[in-house]
């Protein structure tokens, strides 16, 4: 026999960082959250990749306009939990290693710069003044001021705290089995291995595995796994300021390619590490390691700062980002179904999107007008197999 | 030989680990007509067991800090043999970290060392992992205290670089490396004014029948037994130190009985003075090689997890083997018997049948050894919110319960990413077990750690040379 | 008096040479390695650790604890139970990450 449980308002699937996010503004509008994850609180993708919040790599569009609201409200949740979350606003530098490159960059900063992304263009010679250990080889870059940085499994937690201070409930090591629908289709909420809780709400907030809560509640929806490799260093003093990389980055992460891509994006963490991630690749959920991605950034890395070639790497982490095929996340009510929503396929930019996501979430849930408009993010948009 | 790995065709058999399972494996493999590799971090052959001084030291008798000296000996002999024949390759200051699989064999990754600008890498058909164990510790107050050391660090230390940490040495913990380590340091020099054991070995008297089918430990047993016996140490039962004292370094211990559960008894503690502490709770095999390569493992009676690996010694992964303490830890004897089995298999003969029953006997021996030295419930009990958990990134208790009570962390690994426990230079290597019990998830699951030890950032930006295939 | 553990072994060791740690000389026998020279030297502590400041030196000594770490010939984070005590081998007590000279 399952328990049942009090009915609940709303049930978000997922203790990552977006599922975290959801129940967060959830509770805080004062909605019934339970959330349920199989695992521990960020046992997915977000204890598995890094803590980037950008806006430098977007281009106009629906996801930078997610990202600009993000980011504002990640300062505003560090008032509270900025030490706690390892929260950063260091800003990012993205740097060029040819003329061609500084200009493809000059045009990309124009195009944010119409839509409130702040970006001033560093000469060579001052690229320096703010990366010292800078190779002396770069063509110039740009200096993005908006950029942040959080730990994400800390961010998760502590979000999820807070939700909890609210009045959330969080069950870990739990499965959600199935979704349960009325006849004429609409959410009743859903069964874990041990218990049934009934919510006219559930968000599907299962990050890479979102394809198959989909299924659950019997719509189509292409969530796909793209790996990546972390490199982590041993402990170090700050010896880079800022979030930096080289402009293919921006290539890499827009590409549908399912080969291999690395792009070294550097940062230095609280802790001590510098990161330097991170390689893509669409193989499904292997986890082997690929010496190719290692070697890859490894080298990257050397290359943009030499004096990296002299630190050790202590270990690697590895995830697969939850991608959809146009690169966007899902996020907001399925129209198929009523009760479902989806806030899950926010691929490499999941750390950074997932406050708006949560906002957005809870503005739907109660009956708001949401803040930005969701149609490019509706789950039906992609054809059933 | 080449001096340089990657310049050879490739090995029938890469052997990680040049102790007694290692050793042992590699020249039987060669006695069946296999080209060998035969790597090791460290420079010497010998592993744990068979540590010994480096020749620039001219011990005469390094017999004397080991019991069955010979069987090294004739190892170490038969592997010059095959070294000088070409048939086994001995890679000292090699350290493994990490195996690919790559067609239909593996090319073993390398590094040389913090100096070395290259990546080296080793091209072989098959690999034999006897990467051995290291010693699994239960913090306590006062355990990062300079002069606290682990009983088989005190024990290495001496057979290697013939030194001491101190001149009153309390021994303490749990298993039989402690009276082995009582034994060398007393032999040595050392006072030792008490073994502090938290079982009362009564998990061995319960069945003699398997003790008596193994005399060779009986022996040896009785050999740490007449010289402590001799330096009139004394042996505590039931008892652990519950904290080191000191600033700079150790000064005195307390002591303190322990219940069934090794829940500390209020009342019990009294003071040792001391310069030094030994201690240790066991051992934990060092699986990550195979682990990473999604091996099975199967936990121990002792609670450690150790590989899975059928009567061949052959993982769950394909041509990959595993001997000695990988496969759950039994000691020098047992490490031997498996690598002389594992070699048969990997060259397709058939072991013979004594060889089959001896190690069957060993392991039921050390399986039931284990049962006896597993860690009681209780022993968190001797914790303080201040101890620290992580040695590396100084993680106190107080950190990882409030990660575990107040932001949803069930398992070592979201503890680890809330709270940086096994986040540092060791890799959870120390902390691991502790973590494990404070996350509430009993012991430990299998190790993950894609990278087996540290490498240079250099080595990795380096180009892979290929390795020609033999 | 007691025994000493090159006397059990009957060591007839290869003369002794130097190793310098914090400026000082210390005796070392070839084969030892850095740790072991320096516990003959009654040293136990050659590291401080990154948060508290703390004293360290060999805990495990076989190479896995990375507690006995030391800027050894100015190479930071190097583990003296493994490298050997060769003669002229410089060894500074290691501060936290040891790496303080690359901070900006
Ligand atoms: C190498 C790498 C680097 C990255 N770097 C960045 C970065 O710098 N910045 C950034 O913004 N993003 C980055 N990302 C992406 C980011 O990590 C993800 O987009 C984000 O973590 C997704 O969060 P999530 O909450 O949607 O998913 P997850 O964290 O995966 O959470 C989903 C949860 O759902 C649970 N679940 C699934 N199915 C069920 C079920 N049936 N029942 C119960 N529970 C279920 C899972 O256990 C899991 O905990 C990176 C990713 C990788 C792999
Ligand atoms: C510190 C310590 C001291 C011990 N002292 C004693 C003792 O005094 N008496 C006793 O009975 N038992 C002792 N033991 C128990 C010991 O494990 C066994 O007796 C025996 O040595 C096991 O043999 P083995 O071949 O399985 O492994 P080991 O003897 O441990 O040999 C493993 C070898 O693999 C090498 N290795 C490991 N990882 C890598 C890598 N990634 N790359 C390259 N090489 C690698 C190691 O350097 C080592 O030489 C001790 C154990 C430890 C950890
Ligand atoms: S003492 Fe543990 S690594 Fe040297």
């Amino acid at each position: 026999m399952l328990k049942t449980e009090p009915p609940l308002d709303v049930v978000v699937v997922g203790a990552g960082v977006v599922g975290a996010a959801c129940a967060y503004y959830a509770a805080r509008a004062g909605l019934a959250v339970t959330v349920v994850d199989r695992g521990p609180v960020a046992g997915g993708t977000t204890g598995a990749g890094e803590g980037n919040l950008l806006v430098s790599d977007k281009e106009p569009g629906p996801e930078l306009d997610l990202a600009l609201l993000s980011l504002r409200l990640w300062r505003e949740l560090a008032d509270d939990l900025g030490a706690a979350m390892e929260y950063e606003p260091k800003g990012g530098v993205v740097v060029s290693s040819t003329p061609a490159g500084q200009e493809a960059l000059r045009a990309f900063a124009a195009q944010q710069a119409a839509v409130g992304v702040v970006a001033e263009e560093i000469p060579a010679e001052r690229l320096q003044e703010l990366e010292p250990h800078l190779s002396p080889r770069m063509a110039g870059g740009f200096h993005y001021p908006q950029d942040a940085q959080v730990q994400p499994a800390l961010a998760a937690a502590h979000l999820l705290r807070e939700a909890r201070r609210l009045g959330a409930k969080l069950i870990t090591g739990e499965t959600v089995r199935a979704v349960r629908r009325r006849p004429d289709g609409a959410v009743l909420g859903v069964e874990t291995d041990r218990r049934r809780l009934d919510a006219p709400a559930v968000v599907n907030a299962a990050g890479t595995w979102g394809g198959e809560l989909a299924g659950l509640a019997g719509v189509h929806l292409p969530v796909l796994p793209r790996r990546g490799f972390v490199l982590v260093t041993e402990p170090l003093p700050r010896i880079i300021r800022h979030k930096v990389y080289a402009a293919d980055y921006v290539a890499d992460v827009a590409s549908g390619s399912a080969g291999l891509q690395t792009s070294a994006v550097i940062e230095g963490t609280p802790g001590g590490p510098v990161l330097i991630g991170a390689s893509r690749e669409r193989v499904g959920f292997d986890r082997t390691l690929s010496q190719e991605a290692l070697h890859r950034l490894a080298a990257q890395a050397a290359e943009l700062f030499p004096v990296l070639a002299d630190v050790t790497v202590m270990r690697v982490y590895r995830g697969f980002r939850p991608y959809l095929p146009d690169h966007l996340p899902a996020i907001g009510a399925d129209p198929r179904v009523p009760g479902l929503y989806h806030a899950c396929g926010h691929e490499g930019a999941g750390i950074g999107l997932a406050p708006a996501t949560g906002l957005l979430i809870a503005e739907q849930l109660t009956g708001k007008q949401p803040e930005l408009d969701l149609v490019p993010f509706r789950a039906d948009r992609f054809p059933a197999a | 030989m080449p001096t340089s790995p990657s310049d050879v065709p490739r090995y029938d058999l890469a052997v990680i680990g040049a102790g007694p399972a290692g050793l042992a494996a590699a020249v039987t493999a060669a006695d069946l007509g296999l080209r060998c590799a035969l790597l090791d971090a460290g420079r010497q052959t010998g592993g744990q067991y068979y540590r010994h001084p480096a020749p620039g030291l001219g011990a005469a008798r390094p017999d004397r800090l080991h019991h069955g000296w010979s069987a090294y000996t004739g190892l170490a002999d038969r592997l010059a043999a095959h070294e000088r024949a070409g048939r086994v390759g001995f890679l000292g200051g090699h350290q493994v970290w990490a195996l690919e699989r790559t067609g239909d064999g593996y090319a073993v990754h390398v590094t040389l060392g913090p100096e070395a600008a290259d990546r080296a890498t080793v091209p072989a058909a098959a690999v034999l992992l006897a990467t051995g164990a290291y010693e699994r510790q239960l913090p306590f107050p006062g355990w990062t205290l300079p002069g606290v050391v682990t009983a088989g660090g005190a024990q290495a230390m001496l057979k290697a670089g013939l030194v001491l940490p101190g001149r009153r040495i309390v021994v303490a913990g749990s298993g039989p490396l402690l009276l082995a380590a009582a034994s060398s340091l007393v032999t040595a020099g050392a006072e030792v004014p008490a073994v502090v054991e938290a079982t009362a070995y009564l998990g061995y008297a319960r069945r003699p029948g398997v003790l008596a089918a193994v005399p060779a430990k009986l022996v040896e047993g009785a050999g740490h037994g007449s010289a402590l016996l001799r330096h009139r140490v004394r042996l505590r039962l039931r008892s652990a130190v519950v904290e080191a004292h000191g600033t700079d370094r150790v000064t005195a211990v307390t002591v303190a009985r322990l219940d069934a559960d090794w829940r500390p008894v209020p009342g019990t503690e009294r003071r040792i003075d001391c310069d030094a502490l030994a201690v240790g709770h066991g051992l934990l095999p060092q699986i990550e090689l195979a682990t990473e390569l999604g091996a099975a493992t199967r936990t121990g009676p002792d609670g450690a997890v150790a590989l899975q690996v059928d009567a061949r010694m052959l993982t769950t992964v394909p041509g990959l083997w595993s001997a000695g303490e990988t496969n759950g830890v039994g000691g020098a004897d047992l490490a031997i018997a498996e690598g002389e089995l594992a070699a048969h298999a990997v060259a397709d003969r058939a072991p013979r049948p004594a060889l089959v029953r001896r190690r069957a006997r060993l392991r039921a021996f050390a399986e039931l050894m284990a049962a006896a030295h597993r860690p009681g419930p209780g022993w968190t009990g001797w914790l303080r919110p201040d101890t620290d958990v992580c040695r590396c990134e100084e993680v106190p208790v107080a950190r990882i319960r409030e990660a575990v009570e107040e932001l949803g962390a069930g398992d070592p690994r979201t503890v680890k990413l809330l709270t940086r426990a096994g986040m540092g230079w060791c890799q959870g290597r120390m902390c691991g077990p502790a973590v494990a019990w404070l996350a509430g998830s009993g012991e430990p699951g299998p190790d993950r750690r894609p990278f087996a030890c540290p490498v240079p950032l250099s080595q990795l930006a380096a180009e892979q040379r290929a390795a020609a295939e033999g | 008096m007691r025994r000493t553990p090159a006397e059990l072994v009957g060591a007839e060791p290869g003369p002794a040479h130097h190793i310098d740690f914090d400026g000082r000389p210390v005796p070392a026998l070839p084969g030892q390695s850095i740790a072991a020279a320096l516990w003959a030297d009654g040293v136990l502590a050659w590291r401080t650790t990154r948060v508290g400041g703390r004293p360290r030196g060999v805990f495990c000594g076989i190479g896995a604890c990375f507690d006995c770490l030391a800027t050894v010939n100015g190479r930071p984070n190097q583990r003296t139970c493994l490298l050997p005590a060769e003669p002229g081998t410089t060894v500074t007590t290691q501060e936290g990450h040891g790496r303080a000279d690359l901070a900006i």
